[in-house]
């Protein structure tokens, strides 16, 4: 049973490097990209293919993994940036689709809906660090999210955070003030993919195992409901969504209520929390994070 | 007189509606000068394809001697053809203050006169054009901290053209200043217009459907119907001119 928890744990901590790029793409770029599952099955790959054909370490898949998201995100990013709202959603969800229907059929390189399994453990100075054994995994994940939320969080503060807000805002001030809209958007969007793709080698080698099969429409959804659930515009809250998530979708199974619940009921659930959320608090549990710029200018200012 | 701006009979289509049909005109360094028509005559569409929003079907637009837009020339090869984007051409030098003031309403004010200074890295002189701001404008120093859809329209537009001004701009694009706002804000507006151009040295194209007031403002003025130019005279003149009396000025 506490096994259990610390396995739900684990995913969180891996949904929430997910949703902490979805955050960036939604949350501060405004765009609805409905692809994470597709940079995450990337990364996956990348990890899995690397490891057990090339015997690559754990460690050196990961920045390859990170990167190929990252180019891949660069891409589709391109040519789709242009696209907004609905139209957007529907190319990344096609984007994510194209991916899965991939690995799903080039045999040679994925085998196919069979998946590679046998994904060597990641070594650190020695210790091998056991998915089975969940604490040592967990701490890993833990410190994975926490590089993530600060380098974000540094980000957010940064011109470029301050540049996607403005873009979010309004398109056209943000031209007009000089902000190529379509470069920060693409840097948004290829570094919430490159997020995504680690997320994806952590979720390989936690599982040891790769099948096309994990890495569903459903996983963007799961993702973007957490972003949304938390609060767009909030690491934070990308986090906390992603716990309370991963708790709901487990909790059939944590409550021993399994035989009597069925395995989509969480979609039901998602979808209703969707709902609630939109009608009584639309800015997500935590709300937006409000970055001060200015403030800290001229505090700066101040000490000089 | 230096010609800052040249817009060198340009045509712009949506389609097969053209929008603006040979349409040359010019402003000169120092002036205010004011475009008038009535809606739907293209006064818009001019200033887009001026910040690089719309391509222009013939002709070209330079900016202080460098061409900014040209048309697509079909005999001559894509590659030579010329189109800066509007965030390059915003840091020429040309200041746009867009329809409908376009503020960042859920930033603060000083948040939005630092969004306004976005291609500035300097923070001292960030610091001090945000002062000269808040001196030129005080209701936006006194709610420098609020957000700034508590705004009132007049303080709105204030602070539209304070954002544009942070970046030090030699030519300021007004779309429509007086839009929506009650007379005596107008009047405020334009007055600020004017210091503007007069202390700063800034040009000012201003595009108005008040024509009384951009008139009055301005030391030349075009007039726009269907997407030509059909009139173009010192402002002075124009206020007396019986065509313009009769159409724009209600007499």
């Amino acid at each position: 049973m506490f096994n259990f928890f610390l396995l739900i744990l684990i995913y969180s901590g891996i949904y929430a490097l997910m949703a902490i790029g979805q955050n960036v793409i939604t949350g501060y770029g405004g765009m609805l990209s409905l692809c994470q599952a597709g940079f995450f099955a990337i990364g996956s790959y990348a990890t899995a293919i690397l490891a057990t054909q090339f015997g690559w370490s754990f460690w050196a898949t990961l920045p390859v993994a990170a990167l190929l998201s990252a180019v891949f995100g660069l891409l589709i990013g391109l040519p789709t940036l242009r696209l907004k709202g609905d139209y957007l959603a529907i190319a990344t969800l096609g984007f994510g689709e194209i991916v899965r229907n991939v690995l799903n059929n080039w045999d040679s390189l994925t085998n196919g809906p069979m998946g590679i399994q046998k994904i060597p453990m990641p070594d650190l100075f020695g210790f091998t660090i056991n998915p089975y054994r969940k604490y040592a995994f967990l701490v890993m994940i833990i410190i994975f999210v926490i590089i993530a939320y600060y380098l974000f969080q540094r980000l957010a503060r940064s011109r470029m955070g301050r540049a996607l807000t403005a873009v979010r805002e309004d398109e056209i001030a943000a031209q007009s003030m000089g902000i190529n809209i379509t470069k920060y958007k693409v840097y948004a969007f290829v570094l919430g993919a490159a997020v995504a793709g680690i997320a994806g080698s952590l979720q390989a080698v936690f599982s040891l195992s790769v099948t096309p099969g994990t890495y569903t429409f459903m996983v963007s959804v799961m993702v973007l409901c957490m972003v949304v659930l938390g609060g767009m515009g909030n690491f934070k809250a990308a986090i906390l969504g992603a716990f309370i998530i991963q708790l709901i979708s487990y909790f059939p199974q944590l409550t021993g209520l399994s035989s009597v619940i069925p395995p989509q009921f969480k979609q039901i659930l998602f979808g209703l929390i969707l709902v609630v959320m939109m009608i009584w608090r639309p800015q997500g549990l935590l709300g937006r994070e409000e970055h001060t710029y200015g403030k800290k200018h001229a505090q700066k200012r101040g000490s000089k | 007189m230096n010609e800052l701006l040249t817009i060198d009979d340009i045509s712009v289509s949506y389609g097969n509606i053209k929008a603006l049909q040979n349409v040359s005109m010019h402003v000169n360094q120092g002036d205010i000068v004011c475009l008038i028509g009535a809606n739907g005559s293209g006064k818009s569409t001019l200033l887009k394809a001026i910040v690089g929003q719309e391509p222009l079907v013939t002709g070209s637009i330079t900016f202080d001697g460098e061409e900014i837009c040209q048309a697509r020339n079909s005999t001559e090869k894509i590659k030579k053809h010329k189109f800066l984007t509007t965030d390059v051409i915003v840091s020429r030098g040309i200041a746009l203050v867009p329809e409908g003031r376009r503020v960042f309403a859920d930033m603060t004010v000083e948040e939005n006169l630092d969004m306004g200074a976005f291609l500035v890295r300097d923070e001292n002189l960030i610091l001090e054009r945000k002062q000269a701001m808040y001196d030129f404008f005080p209701i936006l120093g006194s709610r420098r901290k609020q957000k700034t859809r508590s705004l009132s329209g007049g303080e709105q537009q204030m602070m539209a053209i304070a954002r544009a001004l942070m970046s030090a701009p030699r030519m300021i694009l007004l779309d429509e200043p007086g839009l929506g706002l009650a007379p005596l804000v107008i009047a405020d507006i334009f007055e600020k217009i004017d210091l503007i151009n007069k202390q700063d040295n800034v040009t000012v194209f201003l595009v108005e459907q008040n024509a009384r007031m951009a008139l009055k403002a301005s030391t030349e003025g075009y007039v726009m119907e269907n997407g030509r130019i059909v009139l173009h005279d010192a402002s002075s003149s124009l206020l007396e001119n019986e065509k313009v009396r009769e159409a724009y000025l209600g007499e």
